[in-house]
């Protein structure tokens, strides 16, 4: 059964599990150095020039499964070493260029930058080029292409750049630990810093919930995970890994859905506050827009907030398919709720760190939150879920306008209008995965069905309305 | 006193929520807001005894059938 969607992803958890099966054991000190060896034996490289360039990389992966570079806030990383240095020289022409007498490309430059020689064939002024691509778009043999690293062109927020040693370098002032380059670079050469040894921590003093209790708290977006098993098992394999009980995230969010509504109609004006890199982008792109962020707490830490006033000595570990959680989840306004964050790639290598095949385990389920809660792990859930919270607070007579951005390039549309006085609408949703949270860097497989998957369980939720499902609160 | 209802899913199923509403609705008849601090939390670990209800620790099951007798022979009793 397929788990990942790439070979980097595998590799990822291949180290995540081998240090979590040493920290449960209390080896990871004595053995740490050995794990390269164990991921890379023998002699043959399967993945670079040589068996020992690849343990050297292992080596650096290591660091940051194990938590990564402590003087870098950023949990986004790169690992210099495992940077292909690929071409970046932007739109080129090829050698599939065969001096044709069309010149569509010639004709469709506005910048006057493609240039024949004696033979015909094209050539790209870089002084003029603007990189539009037009000339790509016409080439009959598509002899035109965009060298642009993988991982600049994932960044919408143009936080990559090239070091001195033509290395990938994350400008952190810039950055909004999306995740988007952790998941494109082909070479795995950014990564996400990973706190799996802490959850183990906290799990392994925790005396089996005896001291104090460990709840996980998982984002809806788990439905269109783990689909090689039951939704139900998933969540026995949480309780197995020692957590006391497993908690929706969703019902965090029919919480914020509750308040949103009212701080919309209040307001007038409104961006959401739920993703973390969303928030983050307005606060470092958009700083005339912060005002309008929801003063609302995410779904996580909603939901962490209402679970710590409840059991006061509980530790809490959010699960999710984002790499920005593990940014929100350090802020002073959040870091009293929530403890600890891990993805889910974390939460496969943790189970078969104990060799938890969670496929042959019972079903436990997973109930509290209301359809409405679970559609915001997809794009436009949110929305929905607002306007379904103004009906049920009878707030009908606010005209909701709600603009569902879809990736963080929609939401840079959205706030340049807002921020220019010229949006349609007075809500902005705002996701910085193109999807939602199911197409997030965290996530095991992004897949087309995924959104069906949420809607489905979204359906299945017993809570029909937002106001049931906070009636048992 | 501090009553807490289990919210978990299995206590959820077994209509915690139920439960939850008849003792809102009985606090707020007796006018014991001031006395009583209602909360839910999640999962007590006696998912077989649900609906699980704590009273200042100590531990009940409870069913929305019989919350209302839990409420005026426990409850009451204590205040």
């Amino acid at each position: 059964m397929r788990k990942f969607d790439t070979k980097v992803q595998y590799l990822k958890y291949k180290v995540l599990r081998e240090v979590a099966r040493m920290a449960w054991n209390d080896e990871l000190f004595d053995k740490a150095l050995d794990i390269p060896k164990i991921i890379v034996p023998g002699k043959t490289p399967t993945m670079r020039c040589c068996v020992y360039k690849e343990r050297a990389i292992l080596n650096e992966r290591v660091k940051i499964a194990m938590g990564g570079d402590k003087t870098n806030p950023n949990v986004i990383e790169v690992i210099d070493i495992a940077c292909d240095e690929c071409p970046m020289g932007g739109y080129e022409v090829t050698d599939a260029c065969r001096g044709c007498l069309a010149h569509r490309c010639e004709d469709v430059c506005k910048r006057g930058a493609i240039t024949f020689d004696h033979h015909q064939k094209a050539h790209i002024d870089k002084s003029k080029c603007v990189e539009c691509g037009q000339c790509a778009k016409v080439c009959p043999y598509s002899a035109i292409m965009d060298f642009k690293r993988p991982c600049v062109k994932s960044c919408k927020v143009k936080a990559i750049s090239m070091n001195e040693d033509k290395a990938a370098e994350i400008d952190n002032s810039k950055c909004i630990s999306c995740g988007a380059c952790v998941y494109q670079c082909p070479f795995g050469a950014i990564t996400d810093k990973s706190f799996i040894l802490n959850v183990i921590d906290l799990l392994k003093k925790s005396e089996q919930n005896q001291k104090y209790r460990v709840y996980a708290v998982v984002a809806p977006s788990i439905s269109s995970q783990f689909i090689y098993a039951k939704l139900g098992q998933v969540i026995t394999g949480i309780k197995e890994l020692g957590f006391h009980a497993v908690v929706e995230a969703a019902l965090g969010a029919d919480m914020v859905a509750n308040e949103e509504c009212k701080e919309l109609a209040e307001k007038g004006f409104l961006t959401s506050s739920c993703c973390p890199a969303f928030v983050d982008y307005v606060q470092k792109q958009f700083p005339d827009l912060a005002p309008y962020i929801s003063h609302n707490l995410s779904p996580m830490a909603t939901i962490a907030q209402y679970i710590k006033k409840g059991d006061p000595t509980s530790k809490i570990v959010f699960i999710g398919p984002c790499t920005a959680k593990k940014m929100e989840f350090q802020k002073e306004t959040v870091h009293p709720y929530v403890d600890s964050v891990i993805t889910f790639e974390e939460l496969q290598a943790l189970f078969d760190s104990k060799d938890l095949d969670i496929t042959t385990l019972s079903e436990t389920a997973l109930d509290n939150a209301s359809y409405y809660g679970r559609i915001f792990a997809r794009s436009g859930g949110l929305s929905d879920a607002v306007a379904q919270g103004l009906k049920e607070n009878g707030l009908d007579h606010f005209d909701l306008k709600a603009v569902a951005c879809d990736g963080i390039e929609a939401c840079r549309m959205a706030l340049l209008k807002a921020s220019k006085r010229v949006l349609d609408g007075n809500f902005i949703e705002g996701m910085a995965c193109t999807g939602g949270c199911i197409g997030g860097a965290g996530c095991l497989t992004h897949g087309e069905k995924n959104k069906a998957e949420v809607d489905r369980y979204g359906r299945e939720a017993l809570e029909k309305t937002i106001t049931d499902a906070l009636k048992q609160l | 006193m501090k009553l807490m209802v289990c919210i978990g899913s299995s206590c959820h199923l077994k209509g915690s929520r139920q439960v939850v509403e008849q003792l809102q609705h009985l606090i707020a008849e007796n006018d014991l807001k001031e006395k009583i601090d209602l909360g839910g939390t999640f999962c007590m670990g006696k998912c077989q005894q649900g609906v699980c209800v704590t009273l200042d620790n100590d531990f009940y099951s409870v069913t929305p059938e019989t919350a209302e007798d839990f409420f005026k022979t426990e409850v009451m009793s204590r205040l």
